[in-house]
């Protein structure tokens, strides 16, 4: 009896099971938003610099972020990722705040390249020396530019992330 | 008319106002006092034996210490018709930091004053739009002057935008999920 | 706008477009006055990639700002390591061997044809022909692994030496350029049959923005956006520089000077391009990629530091002063980059720095005729104008 019942649940991702006859799913709640999440990561484009080549590269025919679910959205209104790629200024800084606050929780940051991550060479006195400066940055990517595979590579850290979340909720919003 | 010849021509034609005239790598500039530089650039501009027609660029440069008058703006002008470059090279001083705009003459000196407002500091009389243009219009201070500092950390001569997002993310920092 | 008595009311409404926007290709602002469906005024803001390249090179040796040109305008960033290089080898007054002008030629015109793929790509998107996009980057792409190929970095590959060419090309390279100027124009071809009898990329384009000749050159436009309007003004030919006066090709130009002409030019340029990188690879002739000068300027093989006393110390000297022959001058050169002319101005004091080094960046120039293009068109036709002047923020803001 036991066993049979374990047969009828299929394990479809790790702590997610499903009963095909019902139509439903076994899971903790959290579980569940983190798998919804992780499967669609709407990324609103920041690309201020170089890296912004990279990132059209990447979601491009040749490496077709599509298959990840990553599809680039032009508004932060339907974002949950931003992604900043290419050196941020000081002027700039009040736009990327603003963008930032529009997003909807919860909500992730992705420096893209050695100049978001740090300022890169450019220690001069119009460059932030790093996005992190003002926001809070989940995953950092170097390189200068990096390649597009580096790009994914980020994606992915931030999708493993997003997956050992528990019950991220927004308190305010 | 190849671009000694035309040197000359100014030479000739304001002998008051040209300083120097300088030969460096098969390259022709022309130093003048700020003065009447609209009429020599418009001069350029209109000769037909001359015809500049090509504003190739427009900068500042900041000699300081390094030469009696601090600034010059330094106009290259290309004709199409002789094929010539010539370099002009405008001094302006640092007590009266301003010169004539040749926008009129040239529409694409537009920017290229504005920039070199914005970096160097120095006025150009008659822009119709002379603001900043690649820094903040609320920044102190004009970067390529030589006794501003490079680096990123400006101390007290922070922009203050920038310290107001600073401070705005760190308030905010309490509505983030931990 | 005046009240109507009896009418309904109208008034001016102001939309801001970008930074932070898809079709401005990066970080351009624009503030558009509208009344309608027409700008009546338009103002653009640049300066949000201002990173001071200008007074970080018055900071840096000869060699050490080599790779801040990359940065500048980043998809065709070979073009500005050239133009950087003649600049400085124009002012310590050497030259490169025969074999590094070949590669070099050969170099920048691909870097040619990736910029125009990727502005290819983005302005048909913008006008609203997603096809374009994919199919422009799939050749990119193979562009951008033969730069791979030659230098071991995709975008911002810092090849060019001040007095030749880092490496020599290898002939597994050579053959592999060889069959991609066989394919490409080809490909063109592929791109001409989706957009070329498309009637709506026609209505988008055609009588769109017209600047006429004498316009263009007022305004100091320079490279295909002063060749649409039909000024036969191209600096490979008008004073070559490298291998152009060794090598044959055709410059296009176009007649109205609208959007659809500036997108002729380019897509003739293309192929030109590729004939030019035809010509390279069978005329490339043997000998050294760098001058008898260049240990004056280049840094030794790490090898040799490591063992030989003298490298180490000109290493160390090169590093630490820059290259101490520099004269007491100034110079102008440029280009024909992609964009349009890309100059750099040099004031040096004698030093292993400049004292002054000022861009000359085509972007900068053509993001200020925008104005002039969109005031009295319609809000749509603004994203066409964006498109067709080709700007990298990069190299406007500098």
């Amino acid at each position: 009896m036991n066993r049979q019942s374990e047969d009828c649940v299929i394990e479809i991702e790790e702590g997610i099971k499903v009963i095909p006859g019902a139509g439903a799913v076994i899971a903790g709640i959290d579980k569940i938003a983190n798998w919804g999440r992780i499967s669609s990561m709407w990324p609103a484009v920041f690309g201020t610099a170089c890296c912004a080549i990279e990132m059209m590269t990447a979601g491009s025919s040749h490496y077709d972020l599509d298959r990840f679910g990553i599809i680039f959205r032009a508004s932060p209104r339907q974002a949950d990722v931003m992604i900043i790629s290419g050196t941020v200024t000081k002027k700039m800084a009040p736009v990327m705040r603003r963008v930032y606050d529009q997003m909807a929780e919860p909500r992730y940051v992705i420096a893209m390249g050695s100049c978001a991550c740090t300022g890169n060479v450019y220690n001069t006195y119009s460059t932030a020396q790093g996005c992190d400066n003002f926001l809070p940055v989940d995953v950092y990517i170097p390189g200068c530019p990096p390649r597009p595979e580096a790009f994914i590579d980020g994606l992915i850290k931030l999708q493993e992330k997003i997956k050992n979340e528990h019950l991220r909720w927004s308190r305010w919003r | 008319m190849n671009s000694k010849e035309a040197a000359e021509k100014i030479r000739e034609m304001f002998p008051e106002e040209v300083r120097e005239i300088r030969e460096y790598n098969s390259q022709t500039s022309v130093i003048v006092k700020r003065d009447r530089i609209k009429d020599i650039i418009r001069y350029l501009h209109s000769d037909p034996l001359l015809n500049f027609d090509l504003l190739k660029d427009l900068c500042g440069v900041d000699y300081s210490g390094k030469k009696e008058t601090r600034f010059e703006v330094v106009y290259h002008l290309y004709s199409l018709e002789y094929r010539s470059l010539l370099r002009i090279r405008a001094e302006v001083p640092e007590d009266d930091c301003s010169i004539d705009s040749v926008v009129d003459i040239f529409a694409g000196a537009n920017w290229p004053e504005r920039e070199c407002y914005d970096l160097l500091g120095v006025v150009f009389k008659g822009h119709p739009d002379l603001r900043r243009i690649l820094l903040p219009e609320d920044w102190e201070g004009h970067p390529l002057r030589k006794d501003y500092p490079l680096q990123s950390d400006l101390g007290e001569k922070e922009w203050k935008g920038y310290l107001d997002v600073i401070e705005l993310a760190k308030k905010n920092m309490e509505f983030e999920t931990k | 706008m005046p009240e109507q008595k009896g009418k309904l009311r109208k008034k001016e409404l102001t939309i801001n477009m970008g930074p932070q926007h898809p079709a401005t290709h990066g970080v351009l602002r624009l503030e558009l006055d509208i009344d309608g469906e027409t700008v009546v005024k338009c103002t653009p803001h640049v300066g949000y990639l201002h990173r001071g390249t200008e007074k970080l090179g018055e900071n840096r040796t000869y060699l050490a700002a080599l790779p801040l040109t990359d940065r500048l305008d980043y998809i065709s960033s070979m073009a500005n390591n050239v133009g950087y290089c003649l600049a400085v080898e124009r002012l310590f007054g050497i030259e490169a061997p025969e074999r590094a002008k070949f590669i070099r030629t050969m170099a920048s015109e691909m870097a040619r044809i990736s910029s125009h793929l990727l502005w290819l790509g983005t302005h048909a998107l913008d006008i609203g022909a997603m096809t374009v996009f994919l199919y422009a980057f799939k050749e990119r792409e193979w562009i951008l692994d033969l730069f791979e190929m030659l230098t071991g970095a995709r975008l911002t590959v810092t090849y060019p030496r001040i007095g030749g060419v880092r490496n020599d090309v290898s002939e597994e390279f050579l053959s592999s350029l060889y069959k991609f100027t066989d394919e490409f124009p080809k490909n063109i071809e592929e791109y001409e049959t989706l957009i070329d009898q498309n009637r709506i990329w026609l209505q988008r384009t055609k009588n769109i923005g017209i600047i006429t000749a004498e316009e263009a050159v007022n305004w100091g436009l320079t490279g295909p956006m002063l060749r649409g309007s039909g000024v036969d003004y191209d600096l490979r030919k008008y004073c070559p520089y490298d291998a152009y006066d060794k090598v044959d090709f055709d410059v296009p130009l176009g007649k109205n000077g609208d959007t659809y002409d500036r997108y002729r030019c380019r897509m003739e340029e293309m192929r030109q391009s590729a004939r030019i990188i035809r010509q390279c690879i069978e005329k490339l002739p043997e000998g050294p990629v760098m001058t008898p000068d260049a240990p004056k300027f280049t840094l030794p093989p790490k090898e040799r530091i490591l063992k030989d006393m003298e490298a180490m110390i000109q290493h160390f000297v090169l590093v630490i002063k820059g290259p101490v022959t520099a004269p007491d001058g100034e110079i102008y050169s440029a280009i024909e980059a992609p964009k349009g002319e890309l100059g750099f101005y040099f004031i040096s004091n004698g030093t292993g720095k400049p004292y002054r080094m000022r861009l000359r960046s085509p972007s900068f120039i053509h993001a200020s005729v925008l104005p002039l293009l969109c005031e009295g068109a319609l809000v749509a036709d603004v994203i066409a104008n964006i498109g067709t002047i080709d700007i990298v923020l990069g190299e406007c803001d500098r």
